[in-house]
């Protein structure tokens, strides 16, 4: 990898923003940039788009409509009014308020919005509330088994793989997906693993510390 | 009451002004810390008593409250990097459904937030607060704005030029040169067998703390109560409530997480004003949080450095005349400067002379020991190119020019860990992947003060410490925990600390690698006391004893001498009748200090035909007197290292000089260290528990860049003076070594 020069070269596996219908949401109107694309030099969107945005009435533009949906998450079913265009993150956060998952970046860049949809990892920033109809989405909310703390999480603890913490629960859910894929795994793989977060604290040695002994507490059986 | 008390002094200086104060502190006969090898708490690895909350989603940041009612605030920004207002239209946004509050430049109490006139793209215009983010975000989007642009300039080579537009109206670009001498240049020039010059450059860093910038503001019969993001609870109350033109006791700041600071959340913030405005304005609380790119563009910055830098040393090494000229932008706020000596070593003549220069840019911050990786990075790049052209080994002609003997000492102990002894003597060739070895050195003042502390003891034997400071994340709710434990005999779980409330007694900001060291001393000397007070209740009715003759251990409160006379924490908390016992402390002098060198050894690997750099081994030796806790430590030393990798081969803040915005106001084009970039850090401290408390946020942070840069030059002989090291500044230092 030192001939890689672009950082987050692996990002987790996401839902593709690009099947949905919805292809003038919100995601796609505000953000200049979209995910993985780098160009010399970017316009700041924010910018641009209050320009792009008096042309047109914001009640004219497709995605404000409320929609009632039903989302499965943490094994319950929670029935949400949401505009069209909220994104997964948003739905979770503002209005069901189960806020594990943050919004650091809001285009994809950093995990800290991470949850698992039907068994994968995705960043909940870019997708959809929409689109996670009919999934079953687990938060980090949602993974320890009462006071009972998945390995991952108490691997983190011990090893003291977090700092200020606002990046942690897209970490644990990052490794918890790896290590459900591979519960024995090199220290090249953890790091690959993980390359979809960011963490600006620098918890970084001791997160992949932490997998490597999650996944032999898991070996052993949790 | 028995208990024994002496008289301490306690120095405070306030703006050049030093006041001397006495006060009683209890006299347990032991000085400092005591024996903290066998101690059960202080000076151990224990893990956070915040870490369940963190790893489970269960910890609220400001970012993740709601209040009733709520809205939700956005500010419209300045497009431009200078233009004034001419006109502003916000009717259609207020048309919208979902609009509760607008404020505009020229709204009462505006004036110092909203800008007709923008000095930088980002520059707060308007706001507005909606029902929801989206709401709020479309309704900024709807006010119209009619600037006039101005001429503008970004950068702070070309804001000194003749003819560069001006920033401020009541002065020019650049400041009248700070000049700091000592001996005399030319003679020391003179006399110099050997001298270099070169030019460094560093680049704009910003701070990129994960939670962005913000607030929640909750007006209720004229009071205010705010959560904020903050590193300074005190300071943004007493700066809400000058600007609010209330008393400071009607304004509430509450943090409890954090998601970073790194030094631009250590005061009131204009966003924190603009989200109290419009709470007022609507009669509903709002949320204000700054978006990523916001966060990166008007949150603050550390300045750039262009450093010219002359040194000249005898044959055998030892320095006799250093010169620098240095500038630098903090954009809007123009002060940029360094230290203003020759960093780190003794040279008898030199001359330095610093100017600082405004741009249209956002205005700099603190940020991670603000000014000193710049001057690091000059100073260790010019010692390695003085080594080079001495045909010495660098790490012998710093050591024989350092006056800090803890520095050298952990120079030699990081080198021997390191194994430099196996560095090659002279760079490797100019072909393919090598790999090389450089170091680089730096210091830190820190210290502590200005902190007072409470301790509860309940008649049921729980326990509270209360303190007025704020965990930025590094883990002081921790410590706090342990020195109370430690000294009730009690576990972490058992003690319940309150931090991050301004109704809390007062401490600092968490800046400058103070926190440590303000807070510990304050909790030790309230615990101490609180201990000793319990204990007089009943010492002598229970025991016939002194409280000094008693001690507190693994939740039982015994004799001394004798400690088969004892009783539970319980039963002795429960000699307190009906009424807490609450004891008030402070910090006191003898458990802190101040002022630690650091100092880091790093290998890298270089493609010489793609120009990659990669950090494949780090050594950091640090010391921070008495470590707290371990545990914790490392981390801070793991995250201080890699920021510093980040500062020295990836992160820049870029301005487009035509457009005047930073064009990588992201995470993705301005690029943080992610996991495949991490290099096997090894962390060692150098132990000095006889210091007391020294914090540990700033100094792992200061040697990286040079020292990488430095090895890369070892690896090959590319010799890059500028940062951040990216693959085009290899290539190009590779051109002019074969050239050479």
């Amino acid at each position: 990898m030192s001939e890689d020069q672009h950082l987050h070269s692996d990002p987790q596996e996401t839902p593709s923003t690009e099947t949905t219908d919805l292809s003038l949401s919100r995601r796609g109107f505000l953000k200049g940039m979209g995910t993985g694309a780098v160009t010399a030099a970017v316009a700041p969107a924010i910018f641009v788009n209050q320009a792009e945005a008096k042309q047109q009435s914001i009640t004219e533009l497709p995605g404000v409509t409320d929609t009632r949906i039903q989302l499965r998450i943490n094994g319950q079913t929670h029935t949400v009014d949401i505009e069209a265009r909220a994104t997964l993150a948003s739905v979770l956060r503002d209005q069901l308020e189960i806020t594990g998952a943050k919004v650091v970046c809001d285009r994809g860049e950093c995990g800290a919005c991470t949850v698992m949809v039907d068994g994968r990892t995705a960043y909940s920033c870019t997708m959809l509330a929409l689109d996670a109809q009919d999934k079953e989405i687990s938060t980090i909310e949602g993974l320890a088994d009462g006071d009972k703390l998945h390995p991952v999480q108490e691997a983190f603890i011990e090893k003291d793989a977090l700092m200020c913490g606002f990046c942690t629960p897209g970490f644990v859910l990052s490794t918890k997906a790896l290590l459900d894929k591979n519960n024995n795994p090199t220290l090249e793989e953890v790091k690959r693993g993980v390359s979809g977060n960011i963490c600006r604290c620098g918890t970084y040695p001791r997160v992949f510390e932490a997998a490597l002994a999650a996944a032999q507490k898991m070996r052993n059986g949790g | 009451m028995q208990i024994k008390m002496k008289k301490v002094k306690i120095v405070t200086r306030r703006r050049g002004e030093t006041t001397e104060t006495w006060i009683d502190v209890p006299d347990t006969g032991e000085e400092g810390w005591g024996d903290v090898a066998g101690m059960k708490y202080v000076g151990q690895r224990h893990q956070r008593i915040d870490a369940v909350e963190k790893v489970t989603g269960r910890a609220k940041y400001t970012y993740d409250m709601k209040l009733p009612g709520m809205l939700y605030g956005k500010i419209l920004r300045s497009a431009y990097p200078r233009a004034r207002v001419v006109r502003i239209d916000a009717s259609k946004a207020a048309a919208l459904p979902g609009v509760k509050a607008i404020i505009l430049p020229d709204d009462e109490g505006a004036a110092d937030l909203l800008r007709r006139e923008c000095r930088y793209a980002g520059q707060e215009v308007a706001a507005v607060a909606a029902t929801t983010l989206e709401i709020a975000e479309d309704a900024m989007n709807l006010i119209e704005v009619q600037y006039t642009e101005l001429p503008f300039v970004v950068h702070a080579d070309k804001a000194l030029e003749s003819g560069a537009a001006q920033v401020q109206d009541d002065r020019p670009n650049g400041s009248e040169p700070r000049v700091n001498e000592q001996g005399d240049i030319n003679v020391g020039f003179a006399e110099s067998e050997v001298t270099v010059e070169a030019g460094y450059k560093t680049e704009v860093h910003t701070h990129v703390s994960l939670e962005t910038h913000g607030s929640i503001a909750h007006w209720e019969n004229g009071k205010l109560t705010v959560w904020a993001s903050t590193q300074a609870i005190s300071a943004t109350q007493g700066g809400l409530s000058q600007f609010f033109g209330i008393p400071n006791s009607d304004v509430r700041v509450i943090k409890d997480h954090m998601g970073g600071g790194f030094g631009s959340k250590l005061g009131p913030r204009p966003e924190y004003a603009v989200a109290a405005l419009l709470a007022r304005k609507a009669g509903v609380p709002v949320k204000l949080m700054l978006t990523r790119k916001e966060e990166h563009i008007t949150t603050g910055n550390r300045p750039d450095s262009f450093q010219n830098v002359k040194i000249g040393a005898k044959k055998n090494g030892k320095l006799v005349a250093y010169r620098r000229e240095n500038f630098g932008t903090g954009g809007i706020a123009g002060r940029a400067s360094i230290p203003g000596q020759p960093y780190l070593y003794e040279v008898p003549n030199f001359r330095v002379e610093q100017t600082d220069v405004y741009t249209h840019g956002g205005p700099q911050t603190a940020l991670r020991a603000p000014g000193h990786p710049q001057a690091a990075f000059a100073m260790e790049s010019v010692m390695d190119e003085l080594a080079a052209a001495l045909d010495m080994d660098p790490m012998a002609v710093r050591q024989m020019n350092d006056p800090d003997e803890t520095r050298r000492n952990m120079v030699t102990l990081g080198a021997e860990r390191f194994g430099w002894d196996k560095r090659r003597a002279t760079p490797g060739p100019a072909t393919g992947i090598q790999r090389g070895m450089g170091m680089g050195a730096g210091v830190w003042g820190g210290g502590g003060g200005r902190t007072k502390a409470e301790g509860v003891i309940h008649p049921d034997g729980s326990v509270e410490i209360r303190c007025g400071t704020q965990d930025v994340g590094v883990g002081t709710k921790t410590v706090i925990a342990q020195i109370a434990a430690e000294e009730f005999g009690l576990t972490l779980d058992d003690i319940i600390v309150k931090i991050g409330d301004t109704n809390y007694p007062p401490s600092g900001g968490s800046g400058g690698s103070t926190t440590c060291a303000s807070v510990s001393p304050a909790v030790k000397n309230t615990v101490q006391m609180a201990r000793l007070k319990l204990f007089d209740t009943f010492a002598s009715s229970t025991f016939g004893v002194s409280p000094h003759d008693l001690e507190a251990k693994d939740g039982k409160v015994y004799v001394k001498s004798d400690p088969s006379k004892s009783m539970t924490w319980q039963q002795a908390a429960a000699q307190l009748g009906d009424e807490p016992l609450v004891v008030q402390g402070q910090w006191v002098p003898g458990l802190s200090s101040s002022g630690v060198p650091a100092v880091q050894f790093i290998e890298v690997e270089v493609n010489t035909a793609t120009g990659v750099v990669k950090v494949v081994r780090v050594v950091a030796v640090n010391t921070s007197g008495l470590i707290m806790n371990p545990l914790l430590w490392e981390s801070q030393v793991n995250g201080g290292v890699l920021m510093g990798i980040g500062y020295g081969l990836y992160e820049e803040r870029i301005m487009d000089p035509r457009a005047g915005y930073m064009v990588n106001p992201n995470l993705e084009a301005y690029r943080v260290m992610g996991a495949m970039e991490i290099p096997e850090i090894e962390v060692v401290a150098y132990n000095q528990p006889e210091r007391g408390v020294i914090g540990i946020g700033e100094p792992p942070f200061i040697p990286t860049a040079p020292a990488i840069a430095n090895a890369v030059y070892n690896a090959c002989g590319a010799r890059v003076r500028a940062i951040p090291i990216t693959p085009d500044k290899v290539l190009a230092a590779l051109a002019e070594r074969r050239e050479g």
